[in-house]
């Protein structure tokens, strides 16, 4: 566009267009030709691109553009900030925040859950023992009272059987002692009968003390 | 011509004109203050990114459907990034750093579509964000601290006689804070857009050649494909990194003596 401009300008060098040139430049004093006039292909590409900042300068580095930026920068930065800090951040912040009440929540519920069940844990183990070391002493007392029974009634048998054993045994000795008794009768009996077939009659006394001499 | 010339792209124009301040009252005297394709898309930026989040939180569900995730997520994300340099004394100016981050993305991103206007690339525009920031420190920092803040120049730690060395590259690299932030994300957007748009050009102008055109421009073709997809890459990371930095400055406004 800028050469179309500058093309229409070179066809056509009249009075007026030299006016113009120079009207764009302020007053500046004009050298030669208009269309060798760097302002005026400027100011004509101004127009062609219809209120453009176009000035011929890097548009980031144009100066002209600056106040517009600044104005709708403090505006927009101004309302986003607003916007921010009042609406869009506080909603999420409020639910992130009610979420970790509700999971703090939860995970409090379910630790005082667990210390309920390790203290129910606790007491049965507790009832438990408390059991066995009752069952253990009814055990052991039961075992006792058998064991005492068993022990009074073993005694009493052997007792009863130590006065049987002592009284048969007593009637053996006097069975014994009566039957050595007449043992000495025998002896003297036959003694007297065998000496008076070989020798005569001999005295019962006299025999009888024989017997008991031999005895001896 | 302007179809294939690289600096078009950047040109403002006016929409309405609005008024004049000073100035004699002849054309280009005085400060015009107009609405623009930059202002229109400011303000288009501002009304995507508050319907996005208003539109994510509507119905304030405790398990999150995909748009309440993904708005959760840039909140987090900013949140965890400015209290992971700031501390949580910084929090107090999340809204501030996730303005900033929304609105330098947005910008970065909607410049990615064929025939948007870009306000990221203009110096201008950055360097008043960057101004926003540095202000926004330098006001909190004397507010807060008085001239306790005179102690950002002065880390502790430094031995007396290291301190006439590191104070004065300490006041620089303050002052020239505006100036790098906002001249990375300038540069940034600015050479991404310039390549871009010359590897286009080159596909334009090689397939008016003819059939031999065709073939040879499919080289710059994919190289323009590839630099879309790294320029989407740098209009995220060029957001982060405003963020990043923005949140570190203010870092030094609420603890200036590091």
């Amino acid at each position: 566009m800028v050469t179309q401009a500058f093309a229409q300008e070179a066809e056509t060098p009249t009075e007026q267009n030299l006016d113009a040139a120079i009207d764009a430049t302020r007053g500046e004093p004009v050298e030669g030709a208009v269309g060798h006039d760097p302002t005026a292909d400027t100011h004509a590409t101004t127009e062609a691109h219809g209120g453009e900042h176009d000035s011929g300068v890097f548009p980031p580095f144009d100066p002209a553009t600056f106040p517009s930026q600044l104005l709708w920068l403090a505006i927009t930065f101004g309302a986003l900030y607003l916007l921010m800090s009042k609406l869009a951040l506080p909603r999420i912040g409020g639910i992130l925040e009610n979420r970790k009440h509700i999971i703090d929540a939860d995970l409090a519920a379910a630790d005082a859950s667990r210390q309920k069940t390790d203290a129910a844990i606790a007491a049965y183990e507790t009832a438990l023992a408390e059991a066995k070391s009752k069952a253990q002493g009814i055990a052991d007392q039961n075992r006792e009272t058998i064991q005492a029974d068993l022990a009074a009634k073993r005694s009493a048998v052997e007792a009863d059987l130590g006065a049987k054993l002592s009284a048969a045994e007593a009637r053996i000795a006097s069975t014994k002692a009566e039957a050595m008794t007449h043992v000495d009768e025998i002896a003297t009996e036959t003694a007297q009968t065998v000496v008076t077939q070989l020798v005569g009659d001999v005295s019962t006394d006299s025999v009888r003390a024989a017997v008991a001499k031999a005895k001896e | 011509m302007a179809g294939t010339d690289p600096i078009h792209q950047f040109v403002i124009s006016d929409i309405v004109e609005l008024f004049t301040i000073g100035g004699d009252g002849t054309e280009g005297s005085g400060l015009t203050f107009s609405f623009t394709n930059s202002g229109l898309f400011m303000v288009v930026s501002v009304v995507l990114t508050t319907t996005f989040l208003l539109f994510a939180s509507r119905n304030r569900k405790l398990v999150p459907d995909r748009w309440q995730l993904a708005g959760e997520m840039s909140y987090t994300f900013i949140a965890n990034m400015l209290r992971s340099s700031a501390g949580s004394e910084g929090m107090r100016f999340f809204p501030f750093v996730f303005s900033m981050f929304a609105f330098v993305l947005v910008g970065n991103m909607l410049g990615m579509f064929p025939y948007f206007f870009t306000y990221t690339s203009h110096i201008i525009v950055t360097f008043g964000l960057a101004m926003t920031v540095i202000l926004v420190v330098t006001i909190y920092g004397f507010a807060r601290h008085g001239l306790k803040f005179f102690k950002l120049f002065a880390p502790s730690g430094v031995p007396a006689y290291v301190l006439p060395i590191v104070i004065p590259i300490e006041i620089v690299s303050f002052l020239s804070r505006p100036i790098s932030l906002s001249v990375r994300l300038f540069g940034n957007v600015l050479a991404g857009h310039i390549t871009l748009k010359v590897f286009t050009g080159f596909v334009v102008s090689l397939g008016a050649l003819g059939a031999l055109g065709w073939l040879g421009a499919l080289l710059p073709m994919i190289m323009a494909v590839a630099i879309t997809a790294l320029e989407v890459l740098v209009s995220a990371v060029q957001a982060y990194v405003f963020a990043v930095l923005t949140s570190m400055y203010l870092n030094d406004a609420v603890h200036p003596s590091h």
